[in-house]
Order: C-alpha cells, then structure tokens, then sequence
C-alpha cells in the first residue's frame, strides 16, 4: 500500500509537468491550428531562465587571498557575490538561495517575448501550409533553440537548488497513520503539484470568466463567425501563443530544482507531451490536464520493480500502449471534440 | 598504322575494370602502395580525434578535444612541451612524429554508435586519418574499435570504461588506457568496507548498455565478496533524466546502499533524485543510508554540485595527484601546467587518458619506425612506461589494457573553490587491481590478428 502511494505522488509531479505543457501545446493548437513541435523547447528554456537568474544573482567580484594559491600556484581568488556585498551576507544569501521562484517574474516577459516572436517572426508564415510542413519548421526551431542553449551553457546538467526551506521531505507516512521515513516525499516535488493546479486553475478562469477568454473560446469554435463580427481574432490568438509559451515556460522554471536543466530536456518531455495530447483529445484543455496526470501516474506504477519483474521494459512503452488502447477504443481522445484533424 | 579493334564487349570489359579501380576506397589504394591503410606520403600525418561534440558527454569530449589539441602542440614542438619531458620514454623530439608534422581532424560521435562509427569512416577514408582517438562512452567505443580494426587503422580509446573494450570486444588493433569496471570494483571494496562495514545490503541501479551491465558486475561480485548482500538490480534506460520511480522503491526495500552504475548526466540526475527523496538522511537496519558512485569525474561532481559532498567513488587520474601523493605520479604538474595555462582550468581525467594515448601512439611508432599499425601494435604490447601521470604503467599484451593505480575519491565536503570537489582518499596499488587475462568478466573474445589494412 505504501509503494501504491508513492508513485501515486511520484506520478503527480511528473503529470503536472506533462499536463503544464500539453495544456500549452492545446492552446497553440486549438486557437492556431498549429502543431508546435518547438513547445518542449520553450518548456527548456524556462528551466534555463531560471538558471540564469541564479548566475546573475551570483554575479560576483574577486578579491585577491595572498596565503592561499590557485592550481596553477598563482595568489588565490575568492568570489563575493555583489548581491551580499550589497544587501549583508544573510538577507543577500537569502535571494540568491531564492532565485527560482524569484526567476518567475523573470521568465514571465521573457517566455511571452520569445512566443510573440515566433509567432509573428516564423509560424505565422506557415499557417496556411500543411501540418507535416509545420512540425518540420517548429521541430527544426526546436534543434536551433536547443542548441543555442548548448553553446551558451554546456552540455551538462547544471543543478538548480530549490529555497533551503523546501529542500527537505515530508513524511506523509506519518500523516496517513504509517510508520515513520516510510512514504517520504520531497516538499519541492509538493510545491511543484501546487503550482501547477494554479496555472491550470487560472488558465481555465482566463479562458471561462474573462471577455478575451471567451472570444478566444469562440474562435476556437468557429474562426471565420467571430472574425466577421468585426473581432481582431488573430491578434488575440497571437496573445494566446504568448500565453502558452509562458505556460510552458513557468512550468520549467519551477521544475529546474527537480532535475537539473540541460539543453535536452525539452525534447525529452515534447514526444510524451504530443502523446499526452493525442490521448486527451487534440484540442481539449481539460483532456489535456487529465490525460497529463493519468499519464504521468501510469509511468509511475510502470516502473516499480515488482511491475518491470512481471513486464519487462513495460516502464518504457506504457504510455504508448496507453495511446494505442485510447485511440482504438475512443478514436478522437478522451475528450477530443468532434470535427477536430478530421476534415 | 595499327589497327584498332573495338568491340561492344570489349569496351565494356575495360570500362568495368577501370570503373572498379577508380570505386576503390581511398584507404585501399592507399594500402596498396605500402602494405597498410594511409600510409602518410607527405610531409605531414593526420590523427583522427573522435569525441562525442554533442549529447549527453559533450561537455567531456570538448576536454578531450583540448587535449588532443594540446597533445599535437607539444609534438610539433609548440608550447612548453607538457609531458613530453616526463615520459620515461625519449623517442619523441617535438619535430612531429618520424619527421612528420602532426596534423589532426575532428568528428563528433554523438554519444551514438552508429554516429561514431560514421565519423571514423569518413575520417579514415576522406581525411586519411592513420590513427583514431577519442571516447567517452564505451559503446562508441567498442563500435568505433571494431571499425578500425576492420579499416586498418590503430584505435587508442580515449574515455571508456565497460569490461568488455579490453574483455570480450577486445581487438588487436584497439589500446585502451585508461581503466576499466573490474578495477574501480577491485580499488572501491576495501574503502567501502572500512567505511561502512561487512554487513550491508545494496540497492543498484543501472545504465542499461554495456558500461552499466559490467559496472553493475564488477561491483556486486567485490561487494558480495566483502559480505554485502544485493537486495537488487534495476536497469535503467540510458535516455531517462527522471529517476524518481526508480528512487521510490529504494526507500522501502531494505537496503541501506545505493550503488548509482550512472556516468555523466545520468548520475547527476539519479544522484539528485536519491537526495531529493531524503535517502542520505535515512537509517535502515540501524545504519546511516550510504550512496556510492564507482565512476566519477570532475565535471560530474560539478553537475552534481552540493549533493555529491562525503559520495565515494573512483578515478583514473586526478589533477592534485602529484602534489598530494608524491612524486611517483609525476607528469601530473606538467600537464596540468600546460592544461591550466592553456585553458585556464585544470584538466579532467578524460583529458588526461586522451594526451597520454596521443603520446603514447606517437612514441610507439617513433620506436617503432614506420606508422604501421602492426608495428605500433607491438611496439605498444607489453611496454612499460612512467612519468604520464599515473606512475609506472604496463600496456598488457595479452589484452592490451593498461594496468596501473586507481584512485579512490569522494566528494569534497567543503570545496575550496570550485576545481576542488572532488578528494583523493586513497591510491590503490596496481597489483590489487591487476586480473589475470582469463578472468570471467573478460572472457568470450579474442585479440585477433593485427589487420594492417593492406
């Protein structure tokens, strides 16, 4: 019972991430028509956002030790960051030790900035064209982001600490009446769950309580009725893109402290978000979010050892056998809408 | 005046002649006119540097590709001559190799066999390449082995570190210097026995390729030898980055090891995992819970950063080695001079094994004479050598390992700076980890005959 549990928590984070970006990839899909293949990228490049502003943050000056030498036996160098320089060794640790959650503000204009350019500067152009000629364009800005990425900051993984606050675990063995360090769960892995059923929660209130929302809405249903009521809906489709990258990119922010981010971890979630939306239904948002999380709970319990001692290797392939049974027994996705890839 | 009579079939006949001779490859014909492939007929002799410029290792394949660089200079002459004036060997005078200027060209292996092997062909048969060098993933490596001893060409491995390169993948035409899964095992079992007792029980998991499997081997047979139990041993694919629901049934399972069989991005992110799930905080069976890595590098610990503090493992090289353990390793300082004022940082193990193999190939066919790679293959076999930074080293014939010390490290607890994560707790004589040519885990292949290409 108590490894059930575990992966039931263990599938939340990833589901959330999954459901952070097929969300995304729903809205560019539903209100543009196009099949983002660059939306893992965006998700990457969040995560680095974060990485940056810890560097910034961590910018510092060098003063010379004379007692100590380096490797080369040259005077040694020690670093002070400026911001501890500035602000006092506690409350400039304090930020520094705070920079991914303090890397949202950042990465906000940043992800909106990078969607509207590639909207504007590239998709656009391909709106017209077909879906294969799409996901070749999006799939080759991906590899160009990616490797951008690359030149800039290495192939490694670059750890990305969570606040000192949220470093450690908590029992929730204890909680449910088990013995202790028996169902232990790290508090990142919590916060993340919880920022992600905000997002969502207010991507959704955007969409349903909002005039913009619903006209966007609207558009989704039927482009050419809402555009000859005199309505600008591609501006405001191209605010949606701008939103969904921000989606997607927020979701890598927060997830920086869970695996560290390197420049090949937008591709590594792209092909199982794409499945997380073919399953949920192409161009259903709350498909999307559901099948995200059913998705990510389901390669949790593939991986236990007593399911890959029965299956092997069933902890790589669930999520396709999943897609395959979906499609076969319900063709357009768990809440797919009719009429959606099927002219 | 002759008469010429040309027939429809006799056109044809001398058109599929010349068409054959023209189709051969370039590292054929060149063979032809010296009895082995690329024969150098100038006055320069390309190496090929083979190193993974993108994936998961790129970031140590561009410290191996500064090495090679650095390795060209000082056999040209350039720079202040690194090693060169270390090694116990004095064939090589920093006029090239036989005269010749060392000229090189590059491929990138992607981390992938068939990328790898890709890049070495062209190299070989475009570039002309007469020795290919690099490494980082030993299943690049025993791919790019088996192409060279196929095209004729000396393979010196750069990093690798499966069983199997020197065991059952072995190739006569194939040198690898640096060490191997058996040894770490072999150096790493006392330290873990002194440091955390006879009686444990081990949790692995495991890269799923060739590395991972004779790691994972190599360390359970050492460890079950001291009395440790293995509770089990989780195969994990080489793509993953999210080891979470592999982290989980740890926790539960009655171990109180984890043994990480993970190199480069992959233990980083496993390493990060086990953490993040408080394992290093757990008491099992009335025992600190204890992670152990068996490979390191400096660029992992990097990646890792905090989480990697009082985390034992093993090493090839490391740059303090000479400053902290004496003068028997010296070649130390002289390269991490030549490295450091080079780059501006000190060089990683994977530097190291690339300069050395360079320096070794160039040695072997100084002494050699000619560029033959069955005359460098056996000025190679049997040599003993010194002052290369790891102290005195013998390139064994039977299998054509290098057998020399291992390091035993661990993860600094508080840094200095940031070229210090990582410390040397002992060095493990050559002898404890030497095996015979026979052992299980490298049995099942052969060296074979030394393919000169012609």
């Amino acid at each position: 019972m108590d490894a059930i549990i575990l992966q039931i928590l263990n599938g939340l984070d990833k589901g959330s991430a999954y459901a952070l970006i097929a969300l995304g990839l729903t809205l560019i899909f539903g209100t543009l028509g196009v099949v983002n293949f660059a939306h893992g990228a965006l998700f990457m490049i969040g995560s680095f956002c974060a990485v940056t502003v810890q560097r910034i943050l961590s910018v510092s000056f060098k003063t010379v030790d004379p007692s100590k030498t380096d490797f080369l036996g040259n005077p040694s160098t020690y670093d002070t960051p400026y911001v501890v320089h500035w602000f006092g060794p506690e409350f400039g640790a304090g930020i520094i030790d705070w920079s991914v959650p303090l890397a949202i503000l950042f990465a906000i204009p940043i992800m909106i900035a990078i969607g509207f350019i590639m909207e504007r500067g590239l998709i656009k152009h391909f709106y017209k064209r077909p879906h294969a000629d799409q996901i070749l364009v999006t799939f080759g800005l991906a590899i160009v982001l990616q490797e951008v990425i690359k030149y800039y900051y290495g192939a490694n993984p670059i750890q990305t600490g969570a606040p000192e606050v949220f470093r450690g675990s908590f029992d929730f063995g204890v909680l449910l009446g088990f013995d202790p360090n028996v169902i232990i769960y790290p508090y990142w892995r919590l916060v993340y769950f919880a920022f992600a059923a905000v997002i969502i929660s207010a991507v959704f209130a955007f969409l349903q309580f909002t005039t913009f929302g619903m006209v966007v809405r609207a558009g989704m249903a039927d482009r050419e009725t809402v555009g000859l009521l005199g309505i600008n809906i591609d501006k405001r489709f191209t605010i949606m893109f701008g939103l969904a990258a921000a989606v997607a990119g927020l979701a890598g922010v927060m997830y920086a402290p869970i695996n560290a981010p390197n420049y090949h971890m937008g591709m590594d979630f792209l092909v199982l978000s794409f499945v997380v939306v073919v399953v949920g239904g192409m161009g259903s948002l709350p498909g999307a979010v559901l099948a995200g999380f059913l998705l990510g709970i389901l390669e949790s319990f593939a991986s236990m050892t007593q399911v890959i001692d029965l299956i092997p290797g069933i902890n790589q392939i669930i999520i396709y056998v999943v897609a395959i049974i979906v499609l076969l027994t319900r063709p357009r996705g768990l809440m797919g809408r009719k009429g959606v890839m099927e002219e | 005046m002759s008469k010429m009579n040309l027939t429809r079939r006799g056109v044809i006949k001398t058109g599929a002649v010349a068409g054959a001779g023209l189709a051969l490859p370039t590292y054929l014909s060149a063979a032809a006119h010296s009895g082995y492939t690329n024969a150098p007929t100038g006055d320069t002799v390309t190496l090929g540097f083979n190193v993974p410029q993108s994936g998961p290792y790129a970031d140590e394949g561009a410290d191996e590709l500064r090495a090679f660089e650095l390795a060209v200079e000082h056999l040209n002459g350039e720079g202040d001559g690194g090693m060169l004036s270390t090694f116990s060997s004095k064939a090589l005078d920093g006029t090239g190799i036989l005269g010749k200027k060392v000229t090189f060209v590059t491929g990138d292996t992607q981390t992938k066999s068939d990328a790898a092997r890709a890049s070495a062909k062209s190299m070989i048969e475009k570039d002309g390449a007469i020795m290919i060098s690099g490494g980082s993933s030993s299943g690049v490596a025993v791919a790019v082995q088996g192409l060279c001893q196929e095209a004729g060409v000396v393979f010196m491995a750069g990093l690798t570190h499966s069983n199997d390169t020197t065991g059952k993948d072995k190739k006569a035409n194939g040198f690898r210097h640096f060490f191997n899964a058996y040894m770490s095992a072999a150096a790493l079992a006392p330290v873990l026995k002194n440091l955390y007792g006879a009686d444990r029980a081990a949790y692995h998991l495991t890269a799923d390729y060739t590395w991972g499997w004779t790691q994972q081997e190599s360390i359970q047979a050492a460890t079950e030898a001291l009395g440790w139990r293995t509770v089990n041993n989780v195969l994990t694919p080489l793509a993953a980055t999210d080891f979470s629901s592999y982290i989980t049934p740890v926790l539960n399972s009655g171990a109180d090891v984890l043994v990480l069989n993970h190199y480069g991005g992959n233990m980083v992110n496993s390493l990060t995992n086990a953490v993040q799930f408080g394992l290093r905080d757990k008491q099992v069976n009335g025992k600190n819970f204890e992670i152990v890595v068996p490979l390191y590098s400096e660029l992992m610990a990097k990646g890792a950063g905090a989480n990697i503090k009082g985390i034992v493992g093993s090493q090839n090289w490391d740059w303090k080695l000479e400053n902290q353990m004496g003068a028997k390793y010296t070649g130390t300082n002289a390269f991490v001079q030549s490295f450091g004022n080079k780059y501006g940082f000190p060089p990683s193990q994977a530097a190291q094994t690339c300069y050395a193999q360079t320096l070794l190939y160039a040695d072997a066919a100084a002494r050699a004479g000619t560029f033959n790679p069955c005359a460098i293959g056996e000025a190679l076999a049997g040599f003993e050598f010194d002052g290369l930074g790891n102290g005195p080293t013998l390139y064994r014939a039977d299998d054509h390992q290098c057998f020399k010390d291992v390091l035993v490290v661990k993860g600094a607890e508080n840094p200095e700076d940031e070229f210090h994560l990582v410390e040397i707790v002992e060095v493990t004589p050559t002898e404890q980890v030497t095996y015979d040519p026979n052992h299980p885990m490298f049995a099942g292949g052969a060296l074979g005959a030394c393919n000169p290409g012609a």
